[in-house]
């Protein structure tokens, strides 16, 4: 589904990717964690196009990323996206908030639209909260309308960038409970995020990037009992102690 | 207090009225006026292209160093120098409104395009909308409300800058007011009229403007 090979970036003579290669079958859920500046959000954001990358290749359902006659809107509309501030739009309601690109981008009457957004919001236990603006929802209620927002164009995968950070520690479990749910239906799913907790629980493999390079690319179970590289050991030891 | 005259005030109400409509002709033409020019400078400010953006950054930087009354008075002479005919003071005036208040409110679209959140576009952008969709939808919208209490503050600005027309020999409000009051030895009672008459105006407008900052977007 997500094919990675060779990627590669730098802003100016920073290297923030280094050749990396990695790849997420159809319904696997993929978890990248890593310390703060290793290149786990660049390289998520590459696979969409949102950052562009200097050298490598990213296929995703078989369509070139980098190349120049790719149609990006047309691929990212089948790709959903989470980010760790939300950017829920905060002139629209919730509501208006999923229904937007529906509308505008899959062109679907408002009607469906709405119907469609009535149900994804309800899914996320947001029923109540359809004509609420993003500034009367708590943190953990607008990462779940962005969870709405980006289901609700049928995407083919999911990119979950650190989609807990930014909240409340009372507030990441009932946005870890969505996403774990999304993953019991079959959703591909290539998450960036501290929680080993959600890993454990519903990765099927983890990547551990550090210094812009992917260092391991291995099974779930693996990577906790025993990782390869000094630095992942580190990491999971820092992550793993509170 | 029985040597002030208030009748003059309604005596010479045409008189006013006639120059607080060419204060507000000035206002009217010079807001739309400098913000459609205004847009355009701040589009090719925002452009990659040099042979754009650098000019556009020039003008908007010489125009905003600029006293408005040398730009007036600059007009007033090189207009109709450059057209090889004499064009009245009040169309060298709206022009010379205009070009200088564009400078103004290039830089307050670009502060208002620039206060949205890069976030943002890359959200729209993720869900498969177009450059123009993600402008028109969501960072326009976020812009425009960004923009309103500084485009009004602008617009008042420009209101109590008419009263420079006087140096090109135009009676703007303020210039009526102090014309009545020479002739007619009643200062205090036009400068009253007319400072109570821009208090009115320019608090109902930044009211106004809190009003529609409280009301929700549609």
């Amino acid at each position: 589904m997500i094919e990675i090979s060779d990627v590669s970036k730098s802003y100016g003579r920073t290297a923030v990717l280094r050749g990396c290669t990695a790849a997420v079958k159809r319904g696997e859920v993929v978890v990248v964690c890593g310390p703060s500046g290793s290149g786990k959000s660049t390289l998520i954001k590459c696979v969409n196009g949102l950052v562009p990358f200097d050298s490598g290749a990213i296929r995703v359902d078989g369509v070139s990323v980098g190349d120049k006659a790719t149609d990006l809107p047309a691929l990212r509309a089948r790709i959903g996206m989470v980010f760790q501030n939300f950017e829920l739009y905060p002139h629209m309601t919730a509501l208006q908030n999923v229904s937007l690109a529906q509308i505008h981008v899959l062109k679907r009457s408002r009607t469906e639209a709405d119907t469609k957004s009535r149900q994804l919001l309800a899914r996320v236990g947001l029923a109540d909260k359809l004509a609420s603006r993003p500034d009367q929802l708590s943190g953990g209620q607008q990462q779940r309308v962005s969870i709405a927002r980006a289901l609700a164009m049928d995407p083919q995968a999911m990119l979950f960038d650190e989609p807990t950070s930014a909240l409340d520690p009372e507030m990441v479990n009932e946005v870890l409970e969505v996403m774990q749910a999304l993953a019991l239906d079959g959703m591909t799913m290539m998450v960036v995020t501290h929680e080993m907790g959600f890993a454990q629980r519903v990765a099927d493999r983890v990547l551990f990037m550090d210094g812009g390079e992917i260092l391991e690319d291995t099974p779930k179970a693996a990577f906790f009992a025993h990782p390869s590289t000094d630095r992942a050991r580190q990491f999971l030891a820092k992550v793993l102690s509170h | 207090m029985s040597s002030f005259d208030w009748g003059i005030i309604w005596r010479e109400a045409p008189f006013l009225a006639h120059g607080m409509a060419l204060s507000a002709l000035l206002v009217v033409v010079a807001t739309a006026g400098g913000l459609v020019l205004g847009v355009v400078l701040a589009l090719m400010r925002q452009s990659s292209r040099s042979w754009l953006s650098v000019p556009a950054a020039g003008y908007v930087t010489v125009m905003r160093s600029l006293p408005l009354v040398l730009v007036l008075f600059w007009f007033y002479f090189l207009v109709p120098l450059a057209l090889g005919r004499p064009v009245g003071a009040l169309a060298s005036a709206l022009v010379a409104f205009v070009l200088f208040e564009a400078a103004f409110y290039c830089e307050i679209i670009r502060a208002g395009i620039a206060s949205v959140r890069a976030g943002q576009t890359q959200a729209a952008l993720a869900t498969g909308m177009r450059q123009s969709q993600v402008f028109r939808l969501i960072v326009g919208p976020q812009a425009l409300r960004a923009m309103v209490p500084l485009l009004l503050n602008q617009i008042i600005i420009v209101f109590q800058d008419t009263s420079l027309v006087y140096v090109v020999a135009l009676r703007d409000f303020m210039t009526s007011a102090s014309i009545v009051a020479d002739r007619d030895g009643r200062p205090t009672e036009m400068y009253t009229i007319v400072a109570i008459v821009y208090f009115v105006i320019c608090f109902s407008a930044s009211k106004a403007v809190e009003i529609y900052q409280r009301v929700p977007a549609r």
